[in-house]
């Protein structure tokens, strides 16, 4: 299968800290993958760095076979590559079929659009309301997004990715303080997600990593530790030592 | 099949926000009915529309994209003295001195001083972009004092002669022509902001304002977008400034003064930045208000304009508008409709 | 020559003890208290008073003004500022415009709009010569006490307990509350000595600056652009950038009269431009 999204030794700094180092890595199209690691391994850093958030200190971010290391976001994004934020970055003040309408007017280049108000393209509000009936969201169309609960919030991250037809989709904990009720619902949709879409997941769940993943990069203190198949994760005594509790693998 | 009968109302639901609503129209009917009743006001009532035009083109900056800025004043001086300019050099014939052709030409001059210098508000923080609209700002005014030969430095621009509008209607002494022109004009001004902003344009600015990081991962180009709107609210200023420069056939330096800037802000935040309408309702309690205070001394309506602004930065939030949509809100929500959540700032 | 340098140093010493008390406002709190120029008029006015009305000696005007604008400071510290912290610049900037009239229509109205003059002590009047140059004696005693305000001020916070403090937490206000350093009384304390000092340099500064009701306004533009030439992390970059500002303003005005007012504006921007994060590393995420 053919590489759609790779690094080449890519690094990032801040001061003295290492927070990503090093790293080559490599996404085949459609891929179902998992990248895990304690808390502060440099996961979030390592998706700023391929979304353009941040710029790498050194290293290269290659997406179809094209440089695009010094690409700005938007450039990234409209060649299909999406992310969700860890911590929820969405249009507080708008709602959810306004915030998806803007989304998809960028995707077809329509946003700077002068003279027609907000709704006159009906495939666009089409695909919207059909996105969001996807997540499970069509009762709350017309709310305020910053007045949803949180579970919700977060459907609305992965819709506005989804939004961008995205070939390959960085998922930053997206179940992340997520009330176990409304977990399911999240999982639900990554699972329905399509095919063709390659997929990163960075979750500290175990349950759901083996759920999901077929394939798992581990990253401690900014490196690649160890990539492999679940059970090989699963199984290597040294990643049970720097990151899984024995008791978590034990019903694996 | 439920779902796209789903997609129908959402349809009418996004649609139905830029629709003309009732109070808008009456607004716009009671301002007209002003000329009638207020003969003798006319030309205090050309000004509040000039004032609310230039509080309207820092809406479109401040209260949807978000960029505060202190520099508003200076495009309306340039608009200013471009129409007075023309004016002068048309010496009261077209096309030079035509009225009309004096507006496009300061949206011009406006605009395009607008784009060169929109580069520098986008990075940094509030602060940064006040102090750089500021400064801006102020080196225009400066120049303008300077450059005596072309702007007549502090004895202002004299010998500004304005064609009839159309070639048909002269300005006359009881400021008759003026209001229906500035009317006319403000109005016009007012449509097409209006369309821009409820148009795929406006929203994505609310997206920009709401969250500049979200709003480039989803490939919105923030920048390109800031310039725009910046280069637009720009040209705007400019015809505020061409209208007062035309129906008072004069330009000073008054007119792109730091206190411009500083005035026309606090009439968008008085009145509610993000409606629209905000600069209306703000400029007519302004200057009424520095009318009835003024008269009495300067100091008292400067001392009150302080205790307001003070009251407002602790208090009311979303300016007057703010206050009306919180009531209303509150008590009658259904009176005008779905709040317009995004317009909330 | 070197008597419009002094002129521009003096200017310049003079700036920087009106402006330091924003700026490291500014840096603390991420609190941009413009009509900070209020506090400066006010020491201009506690001197003219004191003196024409009471017939109290200038060096006595001195402290008195730091005390009275320094009490004023504290007071509006805790009853108005500290409601104003967690809001935005703009409204910061909105609040102290309304201050700024206030002040500004409340003097007007019992002191009237015209400059107030004070007549120097004979000590500080006359020229005398320093290196070859004819100076003003009054000029080299604002130069000296600005000077030795300057190293004070310099020396407290390199060296004293609370200058410690005070830097840890302008470096970083949450580590520095996480270490149980009480930010927002080193802030009040900070703050009543930012305002005294304003004051002083009002009172100090009565036979340069014009003292009348416009003055918070006028001065307001100049802070802010020692704010952003000079930063606000540290008291060196503030008091270099003043005395910058003082000597340019001085010579520009001398030499090149048309265009004064101009390059500090150029300056301003274009500093802004080139350095906007540089200079507002601790106020710029917000
Ligand atoms: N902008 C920044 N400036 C300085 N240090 C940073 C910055 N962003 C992240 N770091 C540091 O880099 C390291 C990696 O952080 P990162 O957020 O990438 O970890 P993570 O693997 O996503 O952790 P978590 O599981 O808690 O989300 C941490 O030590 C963090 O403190
Ligand atoms: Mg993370």
């Amino acid at each position: 299968m053919s590489i759609v999204l790779e690094t080449k030794n890519l690094s990032k700094s801040f001061g003295g800290l290492k927070a990503t180092d090093n790293v080559s890595f490599q996404l085949k199209a459609g891929a179902r993958h998992a990248l895990i690691g304690p808390n502060g391994a440099g996961k979030t850093t390592f998706v700023n760095l391929l979304s353009g958030v941040l710029q790498p200190s050194s290293g290269s971010i290659w997406l179809d076979g094209q440089d695009i290391t010094n690409w700005t976001s938007r450039r990234r994004a409209i060649s299909g590559l999406a992310r969700t934020f860890q911590i929820n970055q969405l249009f507080v003040d708008l709602t959810p079929l306004q915030t998806l309408m803007i989304a998809i007017a960028e995707r077809q280049s329509s946003g700077a659009h002068l003279l027609h108000p907000v709704g006159s393209r009906k495939d666009h509000v089409e695909e919207s309301v059909e996105l969001l009936t996807r997540l499970g969201l069509a009762d709350v169309m017309t709310q305020r997004v910053g007045s949803l609960p949180y579970g919700r919030q977060r459907l609305i991250e992965i819709a506005l990715a989804l939004a961008a037809r995205p070939r390959v989709l960085l998922l930053d904990e997206p179940a992340a303080g997520v009330p176990e009720s409304e977990r399911g619902q999240i999982l639900d949709v990554i699972d329905a997600l399509p095919k063709d879409v390659a997929l990163v997941l960075i979750e500290h769940d175990m349950d759901l990593v083996f759920r999901f993943a077929k394939s798992i990069s581990v990253l401690v203190n900014g490196a690649l530790f160890m990539e492999g198949t679940p059970s090989q994760i699963a199984n290597d005594p040294r990643v049970r030592q720097v990151y899984l509790g024995e008791e978590e693998i034990a019903h694996v | 099949m439920s779902a796209s009968h789903s997609a129908q109302d959402m349809q009418q639901t996004l649609l139905k926000q830029a629709r003309w609503k009732w109070p808008e129209i009456l607004f716009w009917l009671a301002l007209a009915s002003l000329y009638v009743l207020f003969p003798s006001k006319l030309s205090l009532l050309s000004e509040i529309l000039i004032l609310a035009l230039l509080a309207l083109s820092i809406d479109l900056v401040l209260g949807f994209a978000g960029i505060v800025t202190l520099g508003q004043g200076a495009f309306f001086g340039l608009g200013a003295y471009t129409a007075a300019l023309m004016g002068k050099w048309g010496m009261g014939t077209a096309p030079l001195s035509d009225p009309l052709i004096g507006l496009i030409g300061a949206a011009l001059v406006s605009g395009l001083v607008g784009f060169a210098t929109s580069f520098l508000v986008l990075r940094g923080s509030d602060l940064t972009r006040l102090m750089v609209t500021l400064g801006v700002a102020l080196m225009i005014e400066e120049l303008a004092n300077k450059l005596k030969w072309l702007t007549g430095g502090s004895d202002g621009l004299q010998g500004v002669l304005i064609a009839p509008i159309l070639g048909n209607w002269d300005f006359d002494i009881f400021g008759k022509v003026s209001f229906v022109y500035c009317y006319v004009v403000v109005f016009v001004m007012f449509v097409i902001a209006r369309q821009f902003m409820h148009a795929p344009f406006g929203l994505s600015l609310l997206a920009i304002k709401g969250n500049p990081l979200r709003a480039r991962a989803i490939g919105l180009p923030v920048n390109e977008r800031l310039v725009m709107v910046y280069t637009i609210a720009a040209m705007m200023a400019g015809v505020a400034g061409a209208l007062l420069a035309q129906t008072t056939q004069f330009a000073s330096l008054d007119m792109v003064a730091f206190h411009r800037s500083a005035d026309a802000l606090l009439i968008l935040i008085f009145g509610g930045a993000g409606y629209l309408y905000g600069g209306f309702v703000g400029a007519f309690v302004f200057r009424v208000m520095q009318d009835v205070l003024g008269n009495i001394t300067p100091q008292y309506w400067q001392f009150w304009l302080g205790i307001v602004l003070l009251l407002l930065v602790l208090f009311i939030r979303g300016g007057l508008l703010g206050l009306l949509r919180h009531l209303r809100d509150r008590y009658a929500p259904n009176l005008m409709g779905p709040p317009s959540s995004s317009r909330e700032s | 020559m070197l008597t419009i340098l002094f002129d521009g140093l003096a200017y310049g010493m003079l700036l920087f003890i009106l402006a330091v008390g924003l700026c490291v406002t500014l840096g603390l709190m991420n609190f941009i208290n413009l009509a900070h120029g209020a506090f400066a008029m006010a020491g201009g006015y506690v001197t003219a008073l004191l003196m024409n009305r009471l017939g109290v000696s200038f060096y006595l005007c001195l402290p008195a003004a730091f005390l009275v604008c320094a009490l004023i400071g504290v007071v509006l510290e805790r009853t108005l500022y500290v409601r104003l912290y967690e809001k935005t610049h703009l409204e910061q900037v909105l609040f102290s415009i309304g201050l700024i009239f206030v002040a500004m229509a409340s003097v007007d109205y019992f002191m009237g709009a015209n400059p107030q003059n004070v007549i120097l002590p004979a000590g500080l009047q006359g020229r005398i010569d320093l290196l070859g140059a004819s100076v003003g004696i009054y000029r080299l005693f604002v130069i000296v006490i600005c000077g030795l305000l300057a190293m004070g001020l310099q020396y407290a916070l390199i060296h004293t307990r609370f200058g410690a403090r005070l830097r840890a937490a302008v470096d970083d206000g949450r580590v520095a509350r996480g270490m149980g350093i009480d930010v927002a009384r080193i802030f009040t304390i900070t703050f009543a000595i930012g305002s005294g000092l304003a004051g002083l340099g009002g009172a100090l500064g009565t036979g340069i600056l014009s003292i009348d009701p416009a003055f918070p306004l006028k001065y307001m533009i100049l802070f802010l652009v020692v704010i952003s030439v000079g930063g606000t992390s540290t008291i060196t970059g503030p008091f270099f950038a003043s005395i910058l500002l003082g000597v340019a303003d001085v010579t520009g005005k001398y030499f090149i009269p048309s265009i004064g007012g101009f390059i500090i504006y150029t300056i301003m921007v274009v500093v802004l431009i080139l350095r906007p994060q540089g200079l507002f590393v601790r106020g710029g995420s917000k």
